[in-house]
């Protein structure tokens, strides 16, 4: 994708609107990259695998068992990967609320990533449900289980999709180059922007919350009823760490599109989020001292399962957070990637304790997810990249048009 | 800038909704409890018990379920699968050879109830917890839940079901009792109100001070459960858990519950005050 031909990419009134969308499909660039030989193989295989689990069943190819019914596909899919997505709320709160406008130019691809995200990590939900048929029972009908925190968490998923869908709508008007409907669209922003932060507050801490009724199953260093808390103030920094890795790769892979002024802003960016995370990061390791002390585990620190939450809690929340205070204070962006790198690490390490391994950890058969939903949650990952990526090089979303600036006014003015 | 009216009236009219949704929420949890109605039970005295498993055969016959295999067998654990409702299984304990029966007990506030967002779950007036095949779509969330681990899915199928012990549901609206209860040749087994059954259970400990140690299993459990137990020896030495808390297991999400529809009614009107004090501020800024 060396060349990109930026009024090229804009829909004009002159030719046939399909015309316009089958040219857009068409891939742009070199076809036999090392990222798409490896990702098209895994992504076949998945779509096969993903075949033969609604036609034999979740257990012809997932190790789930009766005593732990919600393996890698929730613990790190979903679970993980809505963590990981929190970064939209973080940022669109900084940039229209806060009126932060150093970091107005990654809101766009950051909203995208948080949609992708859940569009994609949510969406494998319905790879695990087991009568995906009924899916739509606690959205229509008369089938509302109001009191269950599930029926919150999915109800908010598909309203924070809505919400992050209108954020990232003027985008979309500027590929087709409508202009009514994008000032129509742009107008919504900061609406859905205080709805979707408010959504985020409560589903972030909901997936924790989820697990407030398995108390005596999940491992009492990872069991408190301030689990919501500690999801929700983790999402912070799990989600800005994933901007700082994405948007480091983004400006390698994408750099042509990124405008001379962005590209210079770009290290600023990365470093104002290091002294977020590191400060967020601090607040979440006092609050897991408190609750640890509150929680008076001393005795258990000396298991197999306390040095495993030793390691979690040293090696990938107080390790990363210190080596962002360092690199914010020496400017060493190198530095702020490694930490975001731990930190993301930390953060699948502990969503993974929570739900998977601490979950029936004295179980006599302990659950490893089979190599097929390994391959499929890649699958899964890589398909959201190549959405990711053929969205990246169609819309607006890192290179400016030259009428975005009179839309800014619009939004902030 | 002021916030202009048009504006205010969106983010009104956004958290006016998301409060109606919230509100129905708080509505809904322990309907059932404010009726009065007299939830049914089965007290299972473990002394009565000779490990003969008729309550397997029979529930399994009442059920369509395939014949258990196995049988009672010291230091061999059988457990509750996707294909039996109920087992019987025996331990050594300080005074012999005790049999316990395992199934759903069917609890007064059921955390698989609370946990199920289609109301698949259901704990009927009866007193039983009931599946519904034609809500559920197989999140497997109760089996998450609930402390006793009962609800089992069929992993091996393209059309899923979870299988629990109903308490026979269908019989009981039949005017029948369980078919476990009703094929006990021992006795062992006893269906009534939840009521009479720990009337019951308290008299024969008093009555045979020797012969139970002084506790139902159940009474109080995660708040109460339908299926008592009596037992000779302390129940942890017949496998239960006897960590189980007190109280209720929906009670430990209901203050995150709770706060739902506060953070709706707080959170929106806070960051549109912080936008409105945010940008007048960079506005002065501008000015100067």
């Amino acid at each position: 994708m060396s060349k990109i031909d930026i009024t090229a990419a804009k829909y004009s009134g002159d030719r046939p609107t399909w015309k316009f969308f089958m040219s857009e499909l068409k891939p742009k660039g070199k076809w036999l990259t090392p990222f798409n030989i490896i990702s098209i193989p895994i992504m076949i295989l998945g779509l096969i695998l993903i075949v033969i689990r609604f036609w034999k069943g979740l257990g012809s190819i997932t190790n789930l068992t009766q005593e732990v019914p919600w393996g890698l596909w929730i613990g790190f899919d979903v679970v993980t990967g809505v963590a990981f997505a929190g970064g939209a709320y973080v940022i669109t709160f900084m940039v229209y609320i806060l009126n932060m406008h150093k970091y107005h130019s990654i809101v766009r691809v950051v909203v995208l990533n948080g949609f992708l995200a859940y569009l994609f990590y949510a969406g494998a939900l319905v790879l695990d449900l087991g009568r995906p048929w009924h899916v739509i029972n606690p959205i229509i009908g008369n089938s509302f289980g109001t009191n269950s925190v599930l029926f919150l968490v999915a109800w908010h998923f598909l309203l924070y999709m809505i919400a992050q869908l209108i954020e990232f709508s003027p985008a979309v008007a500027e590929w087709l180059g409508a202009r009514r409907a994008l000032k129509i669209l742009s107008g919504m922003t900061l609406v859905a922007v205080i709805f979707g932060i408010t959504l985020s507050t409560l589903h972030q801490s909901g997936l924790g919350a989820l697990y407030l009724m398995a108390k005596g199953k999940i491992h009492p260093l990872w069991y408190s009823e301030f689990i919501p808390i500690l999801f929700f103030v983790s999402s912070i920094f799990a989600g800005l760490s994933m901007v700082i890795f994405e948007g480091s790769l983004s400006y390698k892979v994408f750099f042509q599109q990124i405008s001379e002024k962005n590209q210079k802003s770009h290290h600023g960016i990365i470093h104002g989020l290091a002294k977020i995370c590191a400060l967020t990061m601090f607040a979440y390791f006092s609050l897991q001292v408190l609750i640890f002390i509150h929680g008076q585990n001393w005795s258990l620190l000396n298991t197999g399962m306390g040095r495993w939450f030793l390691l979690e809690m040293i090696g990938f929340v107080v390790v990363p957070m210190v080596l962002y205070f360092y690199s914010y204070r020496r400017n060493n962006i190198f530095l702020i990637k490694l930490a975001s790198i731990l930190t993301m690490l930390g953060i699948i390490l502990n969503r993974l304790n929570v739900t998977i391994i601490g979950f029936n950890w004295d179980a006599a058969v302990r659950y490893v997810p089979s190599w097929m939903e390994i391959v499929v949650t890649l699958a899964v990952i890589f398909t959201e990249i190549w959405v990711f990526r053929w969205v990246v090089n169609r819309m607006p979303v890192l290179r400016e048009l030259p009428f975005v600036v009179k839309k800014e006014k619009l939004i902030t003015g | 800038m002021k916030i202009d009216r048009r504006l205010f009236f969106k983010v009104l009219g956004a958290t006016g909704a998301s409060v109606a949704l919230g509100t129905s929420l708080k509505a809904a949890p322990r309907k059932q409890e404010e009726k009065e109605v007299e939830f049914y039970g089965v007290l299972y005295d473990s002394t009565r018990c000779v490990g003969c498993q008729t309550c397997e055969f029979s529930c399994a016959e009442a059920h369509g379920l395939p014949e258990p295999s196995g049988a009672p067998e010291a230091g061999v654990i059988r457990k509750i699968n996707e294909k039996n409702r109920t087992v019987v299984n025996v331990y050594k304990t300080s005074r012999g050879d005790v049999f316990v029966k395992t199934q759903c007990m069917h609890c007064s506030q059921p955390a698989c109830v609370a946990a199920c967002l289609t109301q698949a779950m259901q704990k009927t007036k009866e007193g039983s917890v009931i599946w519904r095949g034609e809500k559920c779509m197989g999140c497997r969330y109760c089996m998450v839940s609930c402390p006793f681990d009962v609800p089992k899915f069929e992993y091996h199928s393209a059309n899923p079901v979870i299988q629990k012990c109903t308490m026979c549901y269908d019989r009981l609206k039949e005017g029948k009792i369980p078919a476990c209860v009703e094929n006990c040749p021992n006795q062992a087994l006893m269906f009534g109100t939840r009521r009479e059954l720990i009337k019951e259970g308290h008299k024969r400990i008093v009555e045979n001070p020797d012969q139970y140690v002084d506790y139902i299993y159940g009474e109080q459990e995660a708040g109460g459960t339908a299926f008592l137990y009596l037992s000779p020896v302390p129940f942890h030495e017949l496998g239960f858990n006897t960590h189980i808390q007190k109280t209720s297991y929906p009670e430990l999400s209901k203050g995150f519950l709770y706060s739902v529809p506060s953070i709706f009614v707080l959170l929106p009107p806070i960051l549109l005050g912080i936008y409105d004090a945010t940008k007048n501020k960079n506005k002065e800024e501008e000015n100067e």
